[in-house]
């Protein structure tokens, strides 16, 4: 039995050091191997309560200062008829990519998204996610050493709070 | 009946993986019109994407997804038959997971 959770471990940890948050995950992982199967790691709840953007930027990043870059393109619709089904396609021709977040500066809670991305896959990534008003969407992409953003306007009509 | 449903497609050498997920995603602040209480938060935290027995995706999502969450990724490689699973986790600790080969 001790056997195999260490092995369980060993990869989850192998997947986890790409994370900025690793150490965070670190002291959960045990929790949540008890917890469920499904569950790989403890959802980051701080990162997730209401905010102002640029708590939200400090929280993910503890930065604000985020190097706009061309390499991500972000595709959005410039008009939203319905702010709670907004289609986002992120993609980026940046090297390296380990993570995309995604940010709605106006929602509540800014933070919509963090995707881990596994070097199997594309720097592509797409959702759909709720608008509480007109805002700025904003991509955060992390390479395996620096941090990109790119952003977009997005007008909303009708708000996304009405689920 | 699942609540996931996954489609992949073959595209130049890459598949795309697509998946529609039925739920409600409630974040907490919206009101029930008839009894005037607030609906109670109820949305996915964790979604996971595997190619065979890898991770390829380890996401964290919060209640600003919409309503039946959609997902796209794109694969580099992946050949017929490997077996793609997607399963989520939400706040109220209810899961689903679900795995498809790609066709």
């Amino acid at each position: 039995m001790k056997d195999i959770i260490s092995v369980n471990l060993n990869n989850r940890r192998n997947f986890l050091k790409k994370t900025t948050v690793a150490s965070a995950y670190a002291a959960t992982i045990m929790t949540g191997l008890l917890a469920s199967e499904n569950a790989q790691a403890e959802w980051l709840a701080d990162l997730f309560a209401p905010a102002p953007m640029e708590d939200s930027f400090n929280h993910s990043f503890n930065t604000n200062a985020i190097a706009l870059s061309d390499e991500i393109k972000l595709k959005l619709p410039t008009i939203a008829e319905n702010g709670a089904v907004v289609p986002i396609t992120v993609t980026s021709t940046l090297e390296n990519v380990e993570q995309v977040y995604i940010f709605v500066e106006k929602n509540p809670v800014p933070l919509v998204a963090i995707f881990d991305l596994s070097p199997e896959l594309d720097a592509f990534v797409s959702a759909r996610v709720k608008m509480a008003k007109t805002s700025d969407v904003i991509a955060v992409v992390k390479t395996q050493s620096k941090l990109y953003k790119a952003q977009k306007l997005v007008k909303v009509t009708i708000g996304g709070c009405g689920g | 009946m699942s609540t996931i449903k996954i489609r992949t497609k073959r595209l130049d050498g890459k598949t795309q993986i697509r998946t529609l997920i039925s739920h409600p995603m409630e974040h907490g602040r919206n009101m029930d019109e008839k009894t005037g209480e607030l609906i109670p938060a109820h949305y996915i935290q964790e979604l996971l994407v595997k190619h065979n027995d890898n991770i390829i995706v380890n996401s964290n999502l919060g209640a600003g997804i919409s309503k039946n969450p959609y997902f796209a990724f794109m694969l580099k490689g992946g050949e017929v038959g490997d077996k793609i699973t997607i399963s989520w986790r939400d706040n109220l600790d209810n899961s689903d997971s679900q795995s498809r080969e790609i066709e």
